[in-house]
């Protein structure tokens, strides 16, 4: 009774102080894939509010997650058959985000408890979720190793510690550079302000990332009208490979 | 300058689009080949996802074959009721490769199945080819040759049905010229190209079609298979990208102008050889890969849920 009581102490307490809140602005809340889309950087920043003057020995630290659609995954892996390369073992990763950045003020496992990380979701390693991958093969957290080091080294998962500036316990900025190859959807920005570790308030916004103009139009031509789109096509090589060839003609003469 | 290909989801240099549908151009020019051999791969290379590639090819492959074909009507080197009883064996032969994909695809492996396919026939064909233009330059390049003219009577041309080819300046069964189209369709299906690299040589030592011939019949003959393959690809895989199509095909068209140009420059030994050694250079690369270590051992494939 008494360990029940001390949670729920626990629980209430941030609400009941209200010490500190963010407020939050973004540089842009979507993002507009045109033509000439080669990536894009999102500046991330805001203000502590507080109604009191801030505990003076415990630092306040922010830990920002920015997460795309959430896809399923099938990691695969090559041996050697009969001398030669094949797939050879597949894990399917039921839950993973297309993009996933996570930028702190101090290391992860400083700004943020285990604890806590468990209950936001907020590492990379708890925002994919890999249940029953372990059934899959007996070497499974390889396979979930190789989807981590694959994704950081292509730009859609970055841990980025430290990466953000936080100025006289008030004000914080971080900006997020998002690849070419981004998934279209939406994109949830989560800010945590925490204390030892624990989280002292949360705040979330979303993120549009979308196609416009020509993009748009050519990619839900292909989707929705694929008949059309594929007739489209021909007519289109049809027509080039003709005037190429009467170019060509009229060269000669 | 870099530009977001919108069903590819990637953003890539224009210019190297260009010079790559370019050069597969000026290939298909001058070999008649569609050259999706060739591109498909490169495309990987240049981080295109395989199955947008592939559908996106078989757009190219259409356009280029078209402005070669032209070039080819021009100079009267089509042969075009050999050509459309090709295409009749090649149709039947396609439908029947989609069934043995789906079936490959149920076992699993099926990119190890196309790449052996690859490395077998490229292997095989450009093997043959080679060494048999290679005697053929030799002999042509000694003085007192005097040319052997080919055996008139080959096993193909006893069998019944027999049609009249005048610009071949053949006159064969039909049989044999049905079963080359609905081979080569059954391959295209399964490795996913346009199979000229397949029908070029089987209308030379097969069917004695002579080579200036060949080029523009094969042409024409992929012209259809491509866009039966487009269309497929647009309505069930929705991996046709309109953009990188269209940045291919206007390198690819202007290409296969100029390869054609250089194809009668040439003669028809040296053409042959040309064809080979790329064959067995592209059949080299893909049994490398699958022979030597990969530097990365894991690959990743993700799909939305719905």
């Amino acid at each position: 009774m008494t360990r029940l009581a001390a949670l729920l102490i626990l629980l209430v307490l941030p609400s009941v102080a209200g010490a500190e809140r963010v407020v939050l602005g973004l540089s842009q809340d979507e993002v507009a894939i045109t033509a000439t889309f080669d990536g894009s950087s999102i500046l991330i920043f805001g203000a502590v509010q507080r109604d009191a003057p801030p505990p003076s020995d415990q630092p306040l630290d922010v830990v920002i997650a920015v997460e795309g659609p959430k896809e399923t995954v099938t990691v695969r892996k090559k041996a050697r058959r009969f001398g030669i390369w094949v797939n050879s073992g597949a894990v399917e990763i039921d839950v993973a985000p297309s993009f996933y950045a996570v930028a702190t003020t101090r290391p992860l496992d400083t700004a943020l408890s285990q604890t806590e990380d468990l209950r936001y979701r907020i590492s990379l390693d708890r925002a994919i979720q890999a249940i029953g991958a372990a059934e899959e093969a007996s070497d499974a957290p390889s396979y979930l190793e190789a989807l981590k080091r694959l994704r950081i080294a292509d730009g859609r998962y970055m841990i980025r510690e430290g990466a953000v500036a936080l100025d006289e316990e008030t004000l914080f900025r971080t900006s997020i550079r998002m690849p070419a190859n981004l998934t279209v959807g939406n994109y949830t920005a989560r800010i945590f302000l925490t204390r030892s570790g624990r989280v002292v308030d949360e705040y979330q916004t979303v993120i549009s990332v979308h196609k416009v103009g020509l993009e748009r139009w050519v990619f839900s031509l292909a989707q929705e009208q694929p008949l059309i789109y594929g007739g489209l096509s021909l007519i289109i090589a049809i027509a080039a490979g003709w005037a190429a060839s009467a170019a060509f003609a009229m060269l000669r003469r | 300058m870099t530009i977001y290909l919108p069903v590819a989801e990637v953003s890539v240099n224009a210019f190297l689009l260009l010079g790559l549908g370019g050069i597969v151009g000026i290939l298909s020019g001058m070999f008649g080949v569609g050259g999706g051999f060739l591109l498909t791969p490169l495309l990987f290379f240049i981080g295109i996802p395989p199955a947008v590639a592939v559908g996106t090819q078989a757009n190219q492959i259409v356009a280029s074959s078209f402005s070669g074909v032209l070039a080819h009507f021009k100079r009267k080197t089509v042969d075009l009721k050999m050509g459309w009883v090709l295409l009749a064996g090649g149709l039947v032969g396609a439908a029947i490769g989609v069934k043995i994909f789906e079936m490959l695809t149920e076992i699993g492996q099926v990119d190890l199945m196309v790449q052996l396919c690859y490395v077998l026939f490229l292997g095989v064909i450009g093997a043959l080819m080679f060494v048999e233009s290679l005697n053929a330059l030799l002999r042509s390049k000694r003085k007192d040759y005097v040319p052997r003219k080919r055996p008139e009577k080959g096993w193909v041309h006893t069998w019944p049905l027999k049609m009249k080819f005048r610009t071949s300046g053949l006159y064969i069964s039909a049989i044999p010229v049905v079963l080359v189209g609905a081979f080569v369709g059954v391959l295209s299906a399964v490795m996913g190209v346009g199979g000229g690299f397949i029908m070029v040589p089987a209308m030379i030592y097969l069917l004695h079609m002579p080579t200036k011939v060949v080029v523009g019949t094969s042409l024409f003959q992929i012209i259809f298979v491509a866009a039966f393959t487009t269309i497929m690809h647009a309505t069930t895989n929705y991996t046709v990208d309109a953009v990188l199509a269209v940045l291919l095909l206007i390198g690819g068209v202007i290409g296969a102008q100029i390869g054609s140009a250089i194809a009668v420059r040439l003669k028809a030994e040296q053409l042959r050889i040309l064809l080979a050694g790329m064959v067995l250079i592209v059949c080299f690369k893909i049994a490398l890969d699958l022979l030597l270590t990969p530097s990365e051992l894991y690959s990743i494939a993700s799909e939305i849920p719905h």
